[in-house]
């Protein structure tokens, strides 16, 4: 398992009312996303822990892609990934934010 | 977000996550997940076996609202671990089942969405006592007068411990593509050889251990198509048709499998049962509707014992 940690400041706070929300599940190829409404102003910060060793770098650039695309400033996202392909992670990263545009 | 789920309502049982099929099963916007991932209350065992964790540990538990009414229910994630109980899972659903049991301002109804291969091994002691503690409430919830009914689905089936916890609720549904034994196919080719059972033969894993058979056989008490509206229906309906859970339940239905011994003990295959049932095309069983198959289902007099 590797772990890794991303910390940038986003573009705005994320929309919605909702506390927390999660989305996908751990399993080959796949991945699960916990975003917390916790952290203040546009701080955004996203946990990683993966089967998969060895792909930092994509990791950043998916990351820091769904950063600029989603302005998610103000949550904290953790994620459990089973070996999920890129084009996997920021589609439920997508789906990760679309969850907390939710009233609560 | 009501237009959302009403899609989800058709959708595959099978095909559905989880956390999908609670969404869909419940009235909108009626769940509250107890222990929800938020609390990271995460295996602590797998981070030795350097494994990816789950924020839920594949197991979601809560209450909610199905048609206006209260109902406690946990949800196995098939697709992590194979739906298997470890040490956290297995606690999760005994807190649960334990509260419907001890608090009576609780729901008097818990739906078990079973998708499970049995104990994790890399569990596997705390996996077993999670089985036993399971059963135990079960039967306790039981005792205390909670129903419980298990619904089964799911890409993992409901195999291990998972079948047996299954044998002890109220009542059972499943789907065509629901399984559930104890031994998995797989299970058994390893101990007993390919010649005992081929679990490559697909047809053959669903004859034995498949919704269908299941059905039939009374192992299961009300037949779903495959999507969530179908399951939520055959579980409501089988609500106002539970037995006492008394001795004589329990008596009846050891004279029953007993009686079942003796008149399907020589069938090699599960359309020579049909068969024996006086079922008019045993083999043509696997390719029936739902509908034709669930007529064919209620009018058997094996598959709707009283005593299950």
């Amino acid at each position: 398992m590797e772990k890794l940690q991303i910390h940038q400041k986003a573009a705005r706070r994320a929309s919605g009312g909702k506390s927390h929300g999660i989305t996908g599940v751990v399993a080959s190829g796949n991945l699960e996303v916990l975003l917390e409404r916790v952290l203040d102003g546009t701080e955004c910060e996203v946990n990683i822990k993966t089967s998969v060793e060895g792909f930092d770098a994509v990791w950043r650039a998916v990351i820091n892609d769904f950063i600029e695309r989603h302005s998610p400033g103000g949550l904290r996202i953790s994620i459990n990934d089973g070996g999920a392909r890129p084009d996997t992670v920021s589609l439920r990263l997508a789906q990760g934010v679309r969850l907390m545009e939710a009233d609560r | 977000m009501k237009n959302a789920l009403a899609k989800y309502r058709k959708w595959s049982w099978y095909e559905a996550t989880a956390r999908e099929r609670i969404a869909a099963l419940l009235d909108s916007g009626s769940f509250t997940e107890f222990i929800g991932p938020e609390k990271r209350e995460i295996s602590p065992h797998l981070v030795l076996f350097d494994l990816p964790e789950a924020f839920d540990d594949g197991i979601i538990v809560g209450r909610g609202m199905v048609q206006s009414r209260q109902v406690l229910l946990a949800a196995q994630e098939g697709r992590f671990m194979g739906g298997t109980f470890g040490e956290v899972h297995g606690a999760k659903l005994v807190g649960l089942l334990r509260y419907a049991r001890d608090d009576q301002d609780a729901p008097r109804v818990v739906l078990l969405l079973l998708d499970t291969g049995g104990v994790r091994l890399q569990e596997a002691n705390v996996g077993e006592l999670a089985v036993s503690e399971i059963i135990r409430a079960v039967l306790e919830a039981r005792m205390a007068g909670v129903t419980v009914i298990a619904m089964i689905g799911g890409r993992a089936g409901c195999f291990g411990g998972g079948g047996i916890i299954a044998g002890c609720c109220s009542r059972i549904v499943i789907s065509e593509q629901g399984r559930t034994s104890v031994s998995g196919p797989e299970v058994i080719e390893t101990n007993m050889g390919v010649e005992e059972f081929d679990s490559r033969d697909r047809p053959l894993v669903w004859r034995t251990t498949g919704g269908k058979t299941r059905r039939l056989l009374g192992g299961a008490d009300a037949y779903a198509e495959d999507s969530i509206d179908s399951f939520r229906d055959a579980a409501f309906s089988l609500l106002d048709r539970i037995p006492a859970f008394e001795l004589d339940t329990v008596e009846k239905e050891h004279a029953r499998l007993a009686q079942r011994l003796e008149k399907f003990g020589q069938c090699h295959d599960a359309p020579e049962i049909w068969k024996a049932m006086g079922i008019a095309e045993p083999d043509g069983i696997a390719d029936l509707s739902d509908e034709v198959f669930n007529q064919i289902a209620q009018a058997q007099k094996e598959a709707n014992h009283d005593a299950r």
